[in-house]
Order: C-alpha cells, then structure tokens, then sequence
C-alpha cells in the first residue's frame, strides 16, 4: 500500500512544481511586459512599435528626438534636487522626533505618538487643497521647497525610526554618557550608527516614492525650472499632444532610468530594505 | 541646553521634558501646518461659499454638504472609489501571497521572478501609465491583439463606460501585489522549514498544510497589507490623471481625482473642502482599523 503510493505521490510532486512554473514564468512575463514593451519601442524606429520581427534595425533616435522635445534634463535635475531636499528634511525632522520618543519620558508622549501616527493615514494628498493656501500664503508656489514641504514630517519615518531606536541597549547609551556625550552626541555618537540599515531603507523607500510622486507636484508646479520629471513627462507624453508611441516610451524609460538602473544594481540591498520597512 | 543634560547622573524630570519637547519642535511644527491645521480648515471652509471676484467668502452652514448630497457626480466618484477599493484590494493581496509562495520555493530563476513582479515598486506610474495606455489602445494595442488572437473583436477598452474601471483596476493592481508580496516573502521566511518540509511529502497535504499552518501564521501580514492597501486603494489616482481624466462620462473618476479637479480645474474650493473632508473621514476611520490591528500586532510579540 505503502509502496504502491510513494511512487504515484512523487509522480504528483513533480507535475505540481511544472504547472507552477508555467504559472510563474506566466505571471512574471505579464508583470515584466510593459518595461518589456517600452524598451522594445524605445529602441526602434516608429514603423516597429506594433510589429515584432527579430530584424528590426535598434536605434538611439527616439532619445535623441525626446531630448530634443522637452527639456528631460532639466526635469531629472529637478527631481535630484527635490529629492535631496525631502531626504535631508526628512533625516533631520525624523531623527530628532523619534529619538525624543524612544528615550525620553515626559507628559503626553502617548498622546504626541499618536498625533504623529495620524499622518501615518491622513495623506498630504488628502490635504491638498488647503495645502495649497498654505504654500501661497507662503509665497512658495513654484518652488522645489512648496512640493518638499508637506512631506518633511512623515509619520513613517518617525514611527520607524523610533522602533530602532527603542532596540538600542541601555548600557550602550550609559557607557555613552559616562564619557560626557549629551543627548544630541548620544544620538549622533550612538543611536544613529546602531540604526544605520534602518535610515538605509527609509532612504530608499522615500527616494522611489518622491521619485514617482505626481500629484502633488502637478499642482503647485508650473514652470520648467521646478517641475519634476513626472510632471515634465505627463506634459510631454499627455495622449492629445500627438507624441509618437516611440517618444512616449523613450521618455518613459529616461524618467525611470535613473531608479530602475540603481534598483537592477543593488536589488538585494532594494528589497531588503523594503521589507524591514514594512515590518519594523 | 547641553549644560544641564550632559552630567551622568540622574536629571531633572522637567529637564527631559523640555528636551524632548525641543526635539519634537520641528516636527510639530511641520506636522500643525501641514496636516492639523489644513484638516480643521479643511472642515471649516467646508461651511462657506468660494469667493468669486470681489465677492467674498460668506458663512453658508451646510450648504456645500446639501449640494454634496445632489450631485451625481460625487455618488458615481465615490462609488467608484468603492467598487475599486473592493476589486484592487483582495485581488492584489492574492496576487502578492501567490508571488511570494512562488518565489520563495526553490524554483529555477526565482531571482529573476522576483525581480519582474517588484519592478512596478520602482518604475513611476506616470512612466508606466503611459505604457498601459498603449495596451489599451482599440485595434492596434496589445491588449486588443492578444485577443484577436483568441478570435475576440477589438473595444475600445479606455473609451467605454463599463470596461474603464476595470482597466484602472488592473493597472493599480499590477502596480501594487509585487510591492505586498515583499511583506509576505518576509514573513513566510520566519515560519520554520521542516513545516514546508512536511508539505512537501505529498501532495493532499501540501493544500492542507498551507490551508491550515501557513495561511494562519500569515494572517498578521495579511491584515497589515490590507489595511496598506485600502488606503492606497484611495490615495493611488496617478494613472487616472495619465489614462482617462475620470472620464469617459466620470466611469474612472475617483474620489480624489474628484476632489483635485474641483478645487484645480473647477476651482471650487469650498466644495472641494467639503469634498475633501469625506476623504478624511474615510481615511480617518481606514487609520483606526490600523491602529487597533498595530495594537494587537504588538501585544501579540
């Protein structure tokens, strides 16, 4: 009986794992195929863009033609200097805040805490209407600080901040402050070389996400000097404008390039700090 | 300030006080004008009329609301904010958990699958949503040739008020489960190896170990994806701006697609606040969920 039902059970075990594959491969091809699709358009002449013969003369024009079209450079400067601007506003702002939860004890800290986790939900998106009274009153419409400063103070980043911090052990810290550091050199000496690989991923996680952002940035840009390379791509690559599939795809790819290549490069260290983003 | 914390010994409990109130200055600062604030405003502009010209703003109660209530085109955004909640979310959860069930055995080219299903984590959906566009496009898209392919006539998929949303769907849905199965590759890299093992001598009790050991010891992540993912379900319209401008007729309009082109294209501002504090209070009581589902996670470590 015994016998006779290994075999049958083996037999089962190899089927199953080959349609799995073949569901793998199948799903992973459906989530590979726009990138896919794009590179294939974006590297050939428009004549190709719906016809897939392995003949089909590679080319560079579409960049060279989309470089010429709509300032990409200018917008992809923009981007890095968003980006740098929300990074640095972020550490600090961060920083300090989940460091004042994890170590210090004072009235209302419960209450604060929760106050921050708020934002967790309430997008600035959400917001964006009075968000934008704001900014005006400011002065700050179709500035890089305007589409930065919503986002400083993320509930995120506190929250997972401090959860590193709270794993940091106490005697590390005494040792710290029996040779005189203050709390700001405990934090800086101690606290913030300890969660490195925790401000790693929250790094990471807030560049692709202020990389990919619109919304907002749509709203209170509306020059080339500021826009970034999202807003500069839905003007250039809106249906109505007449843009060949081949500029569209070409585009695309050069907004993407810069995250895309950094992701191919460091998956591991990418993914990883996803997940300890999300788990933390 | 240094002065009267730098000592070893024990400090004065106002000391700490006021040192953590420093390091929370900033953030608290940013936090009152860029999320408090705005949202008591939110609800207060809510209760007046837009000014128009030299016709200033004037207290109309709950006139916004009223006016809320008679508009088609907030019912039809809102349900089709829900209809997309509801489709996206347990569609991309199921999706992510059969990614990361994939992913994580020991099948050739797992890293390369990996790879594939995150992708859409990193590229920006305006860049993809471009892309999708093209899928779409009746005749000549890829969507369309596939299916001639199987002998079934080209739509018009963007363009028809019943396949729209669908499509919306399918790109949010595609945009996300790779993100989430990085949540589940997490945690099923915690549940022990011999309990794989085990599911592995045949295969009756492959589904049922999953069904009855690993599905379970999951459910913490999957509460956590879903509550990520409601909320996305509401905040992701990026593709809504690319693809269809909520049209055709608002079949793709959206909540918050709704709310930004009242108060950016209509400029109606007082209603676009009235507007925006329904997403608040949705978003609001999304938060809630979270926050008891946080608790328990914690009290269960």
């Amino acid at each position: 009986m015994r016998a006779a039902a290994l075999p049958a059970a083996r037999r089962a075990a190899g089927l199953v794992p080959s349609l799995e594959a073949l569901g793998a491969w199948l799903l992973g091809l459906v989530w590979a195929l726009p990138l896919l699709y794009s590179l294939w358009t974006a590297f050939h002449p428009a004549a190709y863009e719906t016809h897939f013969t392995l003949g089909a003369p590679v080319t560079l024009a579409n960049f060279a033609a989309a470089r010429q079209a709509a300032p990409f450079a200018r917008y992809l400067f923009n981007t890095a200097l968003l980006i740098s601007f929300i990074l640095a506003g972020q550490m600090v702002v961060s920083t300090l805040a989940a460091f004042a939860f994890a170590r210090f004890t004072f009235r209302g800290r419960t209450l604060a805490f929760y106050a921050v986790l708020l934002q967790l939900m309430i997008l600035p998106e959400a917001l964006m209407v009075e968000n934008y009274r704001t900014v005006a009153a400011l002065g700050l419409v179709d500035t890089i600080p305007a589409i930065g400063l919503p986002y400083l103070a993320s509930g995120f980043g506190i929250f997972l901040l401090r959860q590193a911090f709270l794993t940091v052990p106490r005697e590390l810290d005494d040792a710290a402050r029996v040779e005189g550091a203050g709390p700001l050199g405990l934090l800086w000496r101690v606290y913030l070389p300890v969660s490195r690989a925790t401000l790693v991923a929250y790094g990471l996680v807030s560049v692709s996400y202020h990389w990919n952002n619109l919304l907002w940035p749509l709203i209170v840009t509306n020059s080339v000097g500021t826009r970034p390379i999202t807003v500069g791509l839905l003007i250039f690559a809106s249906p109505d404008q007449g843009v060949s599939w081949a500029l569209v795809a070409a585009s695309s790819l050069m907004s993407a390039a810069p995250l895309l290549v950094g992701f191919l490069l460091f998956q591991r260290a990418f993914v990883q700090s996803f997940m300890r983003a999300g788990i933390k | 300030m240094t002065a009267a914390l730098g000592g070893a010994g024990p400090r004065g409990a106002g000391a700490q006080a006021l040192m953590a109130w420093l390091l929370l200055l900033p953030a608290a600062v940013l936090l009152a004008a860029f999320t408090y604030v705005p949202a008591l405003g939110s609800a207060l502009a809510s209760l007046y009329s837009t000014p128009h010209g030299a016709r200033p703003a004037r207290f109309v109660g709950l006139d916004n609301y009223a006016a809320m209530a008679a508009d088609p085109v907030f019912w039809r955004a809102l349900q089709n904010s829900v209809v997309y909640a509801a489709g996206t979310v347990p569609l991309a959860i199921g999706l992510a958990l059969a990614m990361a069930l994939l992913v994580n055995g020991s099948a050739p080219g797992r890293g390369l699958l990996r790879t594939a299903f995150f992708l859409p984590t990193v590229l920006p959906m305006i860049a993809v949503a471009n892309i999708w566009l093209f899928f779409f496009t009746q005749d000549y898209g890829l969507v369309d040739q596939l299916l001639g392919l199987a002998g079934v006539p080209p739509r018009n998929w963007l363009g028809g008020p019943h396949t729209v949303l669908g499509c919306m769907m399918a790109v949010a849905v595609w945009k996300e489960a790779g993100f989430f199965m990085i949540f589940y590759l997490a945690a099923l890299q915690t549940i022990p190896p011999n309990l794989r093992e085990a599911a592995a001598i045949d295969g009756d009790r492959r589904f049922y170990v999953f069904r009855r050991v690993t599905l379970p010891l999951l459910m913490p992540t999957t509460v956590f994806v879903a509550v990520n993912a409601l909320i996305n379900a509401f905040r992701l319209v990026d593709h809504v701006i690319v693809m269809t401008n909520g049209g055709p007729d608002n079949a793709s309009n959206l909540l918050l697609y709704y709310v930004y082109e009242v108060a950016f294209k209509f400029w109606d501002t007082s209603y676009a606040a009235a507007l925006t504090l329904v997403l608040l209070v949705i978003l609001a009581t999304l938060a809630f969920t979270q926050f008891a589902v946080l608790d328990r996670r914690t009290h269960c470590r």
